[in-house]
C-alpha cells in the first residue's frame, strides 16, 4: 500500500460517496449524496467516485453514474453482503488509503451514523454530522450565508483560494447554525442527512458510460467480530414523510388530547389532497407517535407542497427540516411562536377549533 | 466484571435556550440535565449489575459542577464514579473527546466480560460520534442503536435498531454498545442511594493523569487540537412574516381556504 499521511494535503483528491445498501438495493440518500458531490467535484474540478460494499452488487454500479458518479469502486464478498461495522470498516479504511479522497460523504442513516465515527477516528481526521449545506467555492458559500443567515457578508472579509470543505449543520440542539471545517487533515468527512440534498436528474448516457473498477482487497472470517443472528424488516410499514406531497405535523400543543390531537392531523392531511402526519421532537419524545414521524434536525427532513404546523413553536432544529417547504401553514395559539416567522400562512388560535373550521373551508371550496 | 458507562451533562435545550450577543449559546444560564440517552445507558449498565453483581463505573468529561450529576447517577446505583477534568480537555470536538475518554476507560481497565454503554447522541450536539469513536480508540467492537441487550456467557445477543426493522448481532465482551432510549426505562434513585452517594469514591482524572497514554495525541485534544473547526456560526434569517389571518378561529380558516384555492395550492 501507497504511504498514507492525512496531513498531506494535496496527495487528496477527488470527492466520494460511501453508497449504502440494504439486501442488494441502494438506498434513495445514495442518489442525492453523488449529485450533491458532482456539485461539489464541478467547483473544484475533480471527479465523483462511488464506494459500493456488498456481494454481487456490481450491476448498482451504472445507475449511480447515472447520478453523477464518474467511477465506482465495486468491493464484492460473502462477508460484505450485510451492513456490519468491522468489516466495512476495515475495507472502507484501506480503499481511503489506498485512493485517498479529498471529500468522503456518507448517508446519515443508522448505519452510516454507526460507521462514519469509526473511519473518521481510524484515519486520524476530522467528522461533521448530518450536515444540510455542503460548499467548496468560496463565492458560492457566501451566496449561501446572503441567502441563509442574518450575516451582512459584504462587511466581511473572505479567503477566496480558501478551497476546505464548508460543512453546514444545526448546532446546539438546533438552535444556531455552524459551518465547520477540517483545515488540517483530509479526507474532509461528512455525513449528510437523507432527503436534504436534491438528487440531480437521471442521465441514462452516464449510466453507460461510469467506470466501475473492482480493486483488490483483503478481507477474512478472522476479521468478524459481530455474528449476524438475524435481519427483520418492521412489520408496520413506515410513515414515508420524504415523499409526501402534504405533511401535517402536531407538536407540544396537541398535549390536551394527543389522539384527538393525531387525528385532526390526518383528517386535514385527507382534505389537502392526502398525506402523512409528522411530528415534532416534543412529540416522539413523549411517545405520543412513532419516531418515525418526526421532523427536524433529528427526524426526517421534507419538502412537501404543503406543510402545517399544529401546535409547534418552531425551534430551529424543527425548521431545519420542513423550512423547504413550498408553502407552510402554521396554527398555533401563541402569537409570539418563532414557527409564524417560517410560515406563509398564520393562524392564531386553538388548533381543535381552527382545524375542524379548515377541514370544512377546504372541503366546501373544493367541492 | 465490569461496566462503564460514559455520561455527558447537557444544557436542557428542549427548555428556553440563552444566546449570548456573539451567537453562541450561554450555558451558565441554561438547566443542565444528564443526556437522556445517556440515562437508558447507565440503566442497562445497571441491569448488568442486578443480574450479574458486576460493579458499575460511570465516567464524565466535563467542568467540575459535572460532579453533581456524577453523585446523582451514583444514587442510582453507580458503584464509583470518574470526572475527566481539564483546561487542556476544553472545546474539544468528538475525534478529541472520544480519544480522552478512551483513554479514560483504559485507566479505568477493563478487560473480557466487560461493557462499556454509551448513550446514542447528546442532545447537544446530535453527533452520535463519540461512542464509535471511543470503540475504535480502543479497538473494541461496537453496536450502536441497541434496543435489547441479553446477556449469555461471555457474549450479548443485541438488537440494533435500523430506520426500516432492527438487525441482532451476537458479539463478544468487551464490546461497546450504544443505547437508545427504546432499550429499558431509567430508574430513579431511592433514599438508600442518596445516603450512599457521597460516600461512593470519585476520582478525578485531570490532563496530567491521562496526558502520558498513547492515547492522547497532543496535537489532536482541546479547541486548537480538535480536527474540526468552527468557521462561521449563525442565525438563519427570519423569512419575513408571512400572512396573519385575522379575525375568529372560523372566519380566518374561511379566508385561508379561499387563498389556498386562489393560488392553487388545493
Amino acid at each position: 500500500m501507497a504511504e498514507y499521511d492525512c496531513k498531506d494535503l494535496a496527495a487528496f483528491k477527488g470527492v466520494w460517496v460511501f453508497c449504502e445498501q440494504r439486501d442488494g438495493k441502494l438506498m434513495p440518500t445514495d442518489f442525492e449524496l453523488v449529485s450533491e458531490a458532482r456539485k461539489l467535484a464541478d467547483e473544484i474540478g475533480c471527479e465523483v467516485w462511488g464506494l459500493l460494499l456488498g456481494d454481487k452488487v456490481e450491476a448498482l454500479a451504472k445507475e449511480l453514474g447515472g447520478y453523477g458518479a464518474d467511477q465506482v469502486l465495486v468491493c464484492e464478498s460473502p462477508l460484505l453482503k450485510d451492513y456490519r461495522t468491522e468489516t466495512y470498516a476495515k475495507v472502507i479504511c484501506d480503499m481511503v488509503k489506498e485512493y485517498k479522497p479529498e471529500v468522503f460523504l456518507i448517508g446519515a442513516s443508522n448505519i452510516g451514523r454507526d460507521l462514519a465515527p469509526r473511519l473518521a477516528a481510524r484515519l486520524h481526521t476530522g467528522l461533521t454530522a448530518d450536515c444540510t449545506h455542503l460548499d467548496i467555492d468560496v463565492n458560492k458559500y457566501v451566496e449561501f450565508l446572503r441567502e441563509s443567515s442574518t450575516i451582512d457578508v459584504d462587511s466581511q472579509q473572505f479567503d477566496y483560494d480558501n478551497r476546505d470543505l464548508k460543512m453546514t449543520r444545526p448546532a446546539f440542539g438546533g438552535h444556531l447554525m455552524a459551518t465547520i471545517i477540517c483545515p488540517r487533515f483530509r479526507p474532509q468527512m461528512s455525513t449528510v442527512r437523507p432527503g436534504v440534498m436534491k438528487k440531480a436528474e437521471f442521465d441514462k448516457a452516464k449510466a453507460e458510460a461510469v467506470k466501475v473498477v473492482k480493486p483488490a482487497f483483503e478481507l477474512s472470517e478472522s476479521d468478524c467480530e459481530t455474528e449476524i443472528v438475524e435481519i427483520k424488516k418492521a412489520a408496520k410499514k413506515l410513515v414515508d414523510l420524504i415523499g409526501a406531497n402534504v405533511v401535517v405535523s402536531v407538536g407540544r400543543g396537541i398535549s390536551k388530547d394527543t389522539e384527538k390531537g393525531i387525528e385532526l392531523a390526518q383528517q386535514l392531511a385527507d382534505a389537502l389532497g392526502g398525506g402523512v402526519v409528522g411530528a415534532s421532537r416534543a412529540v416522539t419524545d413523549e411517545g405520543w407517535i412513532g419516531a418515525d414521524h418526526q421532523v427536524g434536525q433529528t427526524g426526517k427532513t421534507v419538502h412537501p407542497k404543503i406543510y402545517v404546523a399544529l401546535g409547534i413553536s418552531g425551534a430551529i432544529q424543527h425548521l431545519a427540516g420542513m423550512q423547504d417547504s413550498e408553502c407552510i401553514i402554521a396554527v398555533n395559539k401563541n402569537e409570539s411562536a418563532p414557527i409564524f416567522q417560517a410560515a406563509d400562512y398564520g393562524i392564531v388560535g386553538d388548533l381543535y377549533k381552527v382545524v375542524p373550521d379548515l377541514i370544512k373551508q377546504i372541503e366546501a371550496v373544493k367541492a | 466484571m465490569k461496566a462503564i458507562v460514559c455520561v455527558k451533562q447537557v444544557p436542557d435545550t428542549s427548555g428556553k435556550v440563552a444566546v449570548k450577543p456573539d451567537g453562541t449559546l450561554d450555558r451558565a444560564s441554561m438547566a443542565t440535565i444528564t443526556n437522556p440517552d445517556d440515562l437508558n445507558a447507565v440503566e442497562a449498565a445497571l441491569q448488568l449489575k442486578d443480574e450479574t453483581g458486576c460493579e458499575v463505573v460511570v465516567i464524565t468529561m466535563g467542568p467540575a459542577p459535572a460532579e453533581g450529576m456524577l453523585r446523582e447517577l451514583l444514587a442510582r446505583g453507580c458503584d464509583r464514579a470518574v470526572l475527566v477534568s481539564g483546561r487542556e480537555f476544553g472545546g474539544s470536538d468528538t475525534y478529541a473527546t472520544s480519544q480522552i475518554l478512551a483513554a479514560a476507560v483504559k485507566k479505568v481497565g477493563f478487560g473480557e466480560g466487560d461493557v462499556v454503554f454509551c448513550g446514542r447522541q447528546a442532545i447537544d450536539g446530535d453527533t452520535a460520534q463519540v461512542g464509535p469513536q471511543i470503540a475504535e480508540k480502543l479497538g473494541l467492537p461496537q453496536i450502536t442503536y441497541a434496543a435489547e441487550i441479553k446477556k449469555e456467557g461471555e457474549s450479548l445477543t443485541v438488537k440494533r435498531m435500523l430506520e426500516d426493522g432492527y438487525m441482532t448481532l451476537k458479539v463478544k465482551t468487551p464490546c461497546l454498545i450504544t443505547c437508545i432510549k427504546e432499550l429499558n426505562e431509567p430508574r430513579y434513585m431511592n433514599v438508600a442511594g442518596v445516603l450512599e452517594c457521597y460516600s461512593k469514591p470519585m476520582d478525578v482524572y485531570d490532563y496530567e493523569t491521562l496526558k502520558d497514554d498513547p492515547l492522547i495525541e497532543t496535537d489532536t485534544i482541546g479547541l486548537q487540537g480538535s480536527p474540526t473547526n468552527i468557521f462561521k456560526s449563525f442565525t438563519p434569517p427570519q423569512k419575513g412574516a408571512g400572512t396573519m389571518l385575522q379575525g375568529s378561529e372560523k372566519e380566518a380558516a374561511a379566508e385561508l381556504a379561499g387563498i389556498l384555492a386562489a393560488k392553487h395550492i388545493i
